[in-house]
């Protein structure tokens, strides 16, 4: 690599040389360390994720199909509100409770992102099947369980689908909430590994049930707001 | 005792070995580095758990900025010869009685990041000399009700890919009414499939909590 042919002169034949004149390298390695060290920050190498959540379709006549049914004792619905605040009520609001006058709406219970605060409600009713997923898991990591990687995600969500206990989540957003927000509950769910959840537009009462949950509770008292 | 002669002659290292292993991770990093397209606004996506990449092709991209823009951007699918992105600017000029030359459909299949550029300031943004005059185009797509780009740009897309996928990508901190209208414009174009961009993070749960 580094050899120069050294031109040997008729003359002054005093010394032969053996070896070839040593190349100083130092300035080469010093230019390679700054390319390097150039490629390695602008380098994209960690690529962005994506999550996938599909939304169910737009029911363009309301005449021609209804919304679909589920029970009510399953039902959660999660409505993410302003200032990172989530705001949890299960159930549904009869048609005839809202359009009282006033309204009789259901007491919101108010919580948030950490780990103390929506994921362990959701763990507490979606427990049967998260320990289920949870073991199946296990049983893959540590090599009880043979299969190959897309048979266990199949697996997974057949687990799923044959769930009947869970929650039936329903995320609904204020107009405060913000798109981190979005992307945290969704997350959430899929920590949680809840089987069935959706997005759904916001109702107005719930809009009116947020506004007085956040309005009325200054900071800390978030009881009274919740008995509300 | 005889002492010990030390060589007065630093000794010289041989860095030969030094430069050929330099020599191949810098090939590495040149043949493997996509490089970042500067984004007309800057995002931090949120995080999440999930671990699928995203697709290299067929995506249409939507930009949501922290002050409620939206910009978008498609590729040129999986074979640069099948040139979907000047297939549908030409088609939108079609739309919005725009004509564009040879030179200013090159120019936006070349362009390289998102464009949030309304269909009137189209002709002046390709043909616009530098980056700095183009950024002043960059105003977000229309997607008002009056005048819905957003949604024209989603149709033709559809049409000229028809495995185009939808992925959103916002910043941690745009209002959710933005993201909402994007939603509510690719529902009725009838999306329903979203991607949405995040960053890994891992996430713990307490067994033993759960177990109880």
């Amino acid at each position: 690599m580094a050899e120069v042919v050294v031109e040997e002169k008729g003359k002054g034949k005093k010394k032969a040389k053996k070896h070839p004149p040593r190349i100083d390298m130092t300035p080469m390695v010093d230019l390679m360390c700054l390319l390097i060290t150039f490629f390695m920050l602008t380098t994209a190498f960690s690529k962005a994720k994506i999550m996938e959540i599909i939304l169910p379709e737009k029911i363009k006549d309301p005449t021609k199909q209804e919304a679909p049914k589920i029970s009510a004792s399953r039902t959660l619905n999660i409505i993410l509100g302003p200032n990172d605040k989530v705001y949890v009520y299960p159930g549904t609001v009869k048609p005839e409770d809202y359009s009282a006058n006033p309204p009789i709406l259901p007491p919101l219970t108010e919580t948030d992102f950490s780990a103390e605060g929506i994921r362990k409600l959701l763990l507490e009713r979606n427990k049967a099947l998260f320990r289920k997923i949870n073991d199946f898991n296990g049983q893959v990591i540590s090599g009880k369980l043979k299969i190959s990687q897309d048979s266990a995600k199949n697996a997974i969500s057949k687990l799923k689908s044959d769930d009947d206990t869970g929650p039936i989540v329903l995320i609904k957003a204020y107009k405060k909430a913000t798109y981190g927000n979005f992307v945290d509950i969704l997350d959430e769910m899929n920590i949680c590994g809840i089987a069935r959840y959706t997005f759904v537009k916001i109702a107005w009462y719930e809009n009116r049930m947020v506004e007085m949950a956040a309005g009325l509770t200054p900071t800390a008292s978030a009881t009274s707001s919740s008995s509300n | 005792m005889p002492k010990i002669k030390l060589p007065t002659k630093s000794p010289h290292i041989d860095m030969t070995p030094m430069v050929d292993t330099f020599c191949v991770v810098l090939t590495f990093l040149m043949l493997t580095t996509t490089m970042r397209q500067p984004e007309p606004a800057t995002v931090d996506t949120p995080f999440s758990i999930s671990e699928t990449p995203t697709p290299d092709f067929n995506t249409m991209t939507f930009l949501l900025s922290n002050d409620g823009k939206v910009f978008m951007n498609f590729d040129n699918g999986p074979d640069t010869l099948l040139k979907y992105r000047p297939k549908i600017l030409a088609e939108m000029g079609k739309r919005y009685g725009i004509e564009f030359n040879e030179k200013e459909l090159r120019e936006f299949e070349k362009y390289p990041s998102s464009m949030g550029v309304a269909m009137s300031d189209m002709k002046a943004f390709l043909d616009a000399k530098d980056n700095s005059t183009r950024k002043e185009f960059q105003k977000g797509i229309p997607l008002d009700s009056a005048d819905n780009q957003l949604s024209m740009w989603i149709l033709y897309a559809r049409q000229v890919n028809p495995n185009i996928q939808a992925v959103i990508k916002g910043d941690s901190k745009t209002g959710f009414e933005t993201v909402e209208k994007v939603l509510d414009i690719l529902q009725d174009k009838n999306v329903n499939r979203f991607s949405l961009i995040t960053s890994l993070e891992a996430a713990k749960i307490n067994l033993e909590e759960i177990q109880q």
